[in-house]
């Protein structure tokens, strides 16, 4: 796929980069084959603070609509679902993940990865984003079947915390999930093996947390928002099942192999920067390359934390399942978190994982991630005095995406952080002189 | 009292960036706290209770320049985000205490974090509605909810809320929102006794004024209003939907019905006016307003209730007033409107009802192309 050697070297080519290939083609197999045959119930949620867990322990099979919207933007086939539905009356201003999603379910569900189930439940996991509200519940006109709005309230208190009601009001409804369940599937619920499967998620959220907090050696090991995204799918996907935590002990060992020899994604680190907002996905590798050619590595990435935060000190706990599973909902992703949390998260971030600056990746598609990130970028630059770039496409129209524009703002950034770090060391000679 | 007198007495009042009237009010009650509230809506009962004055925070309309809160918020987002900024960094809105968000989309929520972050003076709330409408646990959730809330307001007014007061309240905005039904009524039924604009800038005032004052002054109009008996006009019949958050300049209201069309009824300040019949008295009062949102509050794009689909409110309304057609006015970026417009599209072409999509922006001046599309629209209609 790559046409330059420098291309060649901004892409991981580790074991990991193979496992997860494979995993995801046995997922998108088992899918293919539910459609065909009619084998295993498909649940559609969505990924924010996805409860895979209560899926798994129902033999389901967990689908995310945001997953086909992205493999349609990566394999560059997105286009004509989103002016289908575009031509049905969705606007040029609604989210493009909803419109590639819809027009590809409406036109068979087959994609150049596998084809996608009928859902036997649409489970709205309303986790921070509104239109995922808009996006299920016009699934469920389309397909007729069954919706539950499993809904999650916003974290909103002073603490950062959601309140004891909010969590009691979760699990009640999770309760409720599990009855829907044990009547789709004709299986009596199994608290043992929610346990188990919890458990599991608890060591993989962990061992994810590890790998994470490598990228602050120097130089890190991998990027943490272009590699990241690739281990983001097994983390929803197969969260919770024995294949899904091998994969994880694969890829820290893995990485720490890399802190050993020194290695990163690149040939030299030059600069290490935070990543806010989702990635262009039609133009992923020319967007990567931009940010490569100036030895620019992410150390860092809100985006690796939609579906759940664990490198601030979260675990599931097989002791309390359910309500652990509602604390993962609740507090610990990034959509659920209120836009300052979200500041706070990337400052710590900055400071932790010792980056020299912050780059917006401000997308149309997802005001959840978007909306008001001018005043970030106010909060980072004027209160913090971190050089931060905003830059502007889309995560799934690649209308959006244009690369001259893109190519100069980046240059222009990187040029400019090369000359204060020229700055920084001669007066760091000259005080020392 | 001819029609134009409604519009005209109060377009100062409801036009006007600087709030005049309000931060009158407050330097007339010296230690009265003003709570603002975003739409859609807020349960202003919880505000009032604790004897402090709710006021609709509905943007700056188009009479505001966006000099600042464009380097904040994209252009891609609606006006109404960016307005409502712009008005806070110009200092405009200095008289409020506190102000309430709410869950209904993703610009507004971010917009709360903004606010409090450059407003730290500012009390500032927001409230989670549910979405789940048929769990028997949303109701104890939404009570909890509004009882952290009570508590923050009772915080700020330094007065301790009780059953009775709240109850009082409840009373009080009950019939204010029963008067506002009269209104709507009287319009859908005769709508060439009581025109669109003048509506909307009766009700728009309630977003403004105590609701005692608004109170007195609906009864009185009303009354006027019996006592007319206009011509009905030659006019197609129409319902008009899309406008339940940022509110379209009220020029371009008054355009839609002069290009041909009677509005029998629309959802402009939908959350002043939320409940389809009374909140009881009686019980508990906040576990009855919980109760009210859940079960007796009108369709609202931002209230996701599965219990039915997402055109059938939209549809009944066209079956039961008697129009013979839609018109979609989205305000431009609201997502929410946008998709709702979608399905209703396919539901209005599936059920064989005309309509017309239009968008619309605060900041508008020019009405000349909405215009003109309205009345090819009621061309269309009436010579067919």
């Amino acid at each position: 796929m790559a046409k330059t050697a420098d291309a060649e070297k901004t892409t991981y080519q580790g074991q990991i980069h193979l496992l997860q290939k494979e995993l995801m083609g046995r997922y998108f197999e088992r899918l293919t084959r539910a459609d065909e045959t009619g084998e295993g119930k498909a649940v559609y949620m969505m990924i924010s603070g996805n409860p895979v867990e209560l899926v798994q322990a129902f033999d389901m099979i967990p689908v995310y609509p945001e997953v086909n919207a992205l493999q349609l933007a990566v394999k560059k086939v997105c286009l004509p679902f989103i002016l289908k539905a575009e031509e049905l009356g969705y606007s040029m201003d609604n989210c493009a993940y909803v419109k590639a999603d819809i027009g590809f379910f409406l036109s068979g569900r087959k994609g150049p990865f596998g084809t996608i189930p009928l859902p036997s439940l649409i489970l709205c996991n309303y986790v921070g984003c509104n239109v995922y509200l808009q996006w299920f519940e016009h699934l469920a006109e389309y397909s007729q079947r069954k919706i539950y709005n499993l809904d999650i309230p916003f974290n909103r208190e002073a603490s950062g915390k959601p309140s004891p009601a909010d969590i009691t009001y979760v699990v009640r409804q999770l309760e409720e999930v599990i009855e829907l369940c044990e009547k789709i599937t004709g299986k009596r619920f199994d608290y043992a093996k929610l346990q188990r499967i919890v458990a599991l998620s608890g060591e993989t959220g962990e061992i994810w947390s590890r790998i994470k907090s490598l990228t602050r050696h120097a130089p890190a090991p991998f990027d943490a928002y272009f590699d990241s995204v690739s281990m983001m799918a097994p983390l929803y996907c197969h969260r919770g099942t024995e294949e899904g935590l091998r994969f994880f002990e694969v890829a820290l060992k893995e990485m720490e192999e890399k802190v050993q020899l020194g290695t990163g994604p690149l040939p030299e680190e030059r600069f290490r920067i935070v990543i806010e907002g989702p990635p262009p996905w039609p133009y992923l590798r020319a967007f990567r390359n931009l940010f490569s050619k100036w030895g620019a590595v992410a150390v860092a990435s809100t985006y690796s934390t939609v579906g759940g935060l664990w490198e601030f000190g979260f675990k599931h706990d097989s002791m309390r399942p359910l309500e652990s599973i509602a604390e993962h909902m609740l507090e610990w992703n990034l959509c659920n978190r209120s836009f300052l949390q979200r500041y706070d998260q990337i400052r710590r971030y900055v400071e932790e994982w010792s980056a020299d600056a912050l780059v917006i990746h401000s997308v149309k598609s997802c005001r959840l991630f978007s909306a008001g990130q001018g005043d970030m970028r106010e909060y980072f630059t004027k209160e913090l005095g971190i050089p931060t770039l905003l830059v502007e496409s889309d995560i799934e129209d690649p209308r959006y995406y244009s690369e001259a524009q893109m190519k100069n703002r980046i240059d222009a950034f990187f040029e400019s952080l090369e000359h204060r770090k020229i700055l920084q060391s001669a007066q760091a000679t000259g005080g020392t002189a | 009292m001819t029609s134009e007198n409604f519009v005209d007495r109060y377009r100062e009042l409801i036009e006007d960036p600087t709030f005049s009237r309000i931060v009158e009010w407050k330097a007339n009650h010296s230690g009265s706290k003003i709570i603002g509230c975003y739409p859609v809506y807020t349960p202003v009962e919880l505000i009032h209770a604790a004897g402090m004055l709710p006021v609709g925070i509905l943007g700056g309309g188009n009479r505001l320049e966006i000099a600042h809160a464009d380097s904040r918020f994209q252009s891609f987002i609606c006006s109404i985000v960016k307005s409502t900024l712009e008005l806070g960094l110009t200092g405009k809105l200095h008289f409020l205490d506190g102000i309430v968000f709410h869950s209904i989309c993703d610009p507004a929520r971010n917009l709360a974090s903004v606010f409090q972050r450059n407003f730290p003076q500012m009390m500032v709330e927001f409230i989670h509605f549910p979405q789940n409408m048929v769990s028997p646990h949303t109701v104890k959730y939404l009570s909890a909810e509004y009882r952290r809330i009570k508590s923050a307001y009772e915080g700020l007014a330094g007065k301790a809320v009780t059953d009775e007061a709240l109850r009082q309240s409840i009373r009080i905005y009950n019939e204010q929102r029963k008067l506002i039904r009269e209104l709507y009524r009287i319009r859908s039924e005769k709508p060439h006794n009581l025109s669109t604009a003048e509506c909307y800038v009766l009700n728009r005032i309630g977003t403004l004024l105590p609701v005692e004052e608004h109170i007195a002054i609906v009864k009185e109009a009303i009354a006027a209003i019996n006592q007319r008996d206009e011509k009905p006009k030659d006019r197609i019949r129409v319902i008009l939907e899309g406008s339940f958050c940022e509110q379209p300049p009220l020029e371009l209201i008054e355009g839609l019905e002069a290009a041909g069309c009677y509005l029998l009824d629309d959802d402009f300040l939908q959350g002043w006016r939320w409940f389809l019949k009374d909140i009881p008295l009686d019980g508990e009062p906040i576990q009855n307003l919980a109760r009210a949102y859940l079960d007796h509050s009108v369709f609202s794009g931002v209230k996701h209730d599965l219990r039915e689909p997402k055109s059938k409110h939209l549809i009944d309304k066209v079956r039961e007033t008697g129009a013979n057609a839609v018109i979609i006015l989205a305000a431009k970026f609201c997502e929410p409107a946008l998709f709702d417009y979608a399905l209703y599209r396919q539901a209005l072409e599936r059920e064989g009802i005309p309509h017309l999509y239009l968008e619309f922006e605060e900041k508008m001046w020019i009405f000349d192309k909405s215009r003109t599309e309205v009345e090819t629209f009621v061309e269309s209609m009436l010579f067919d």
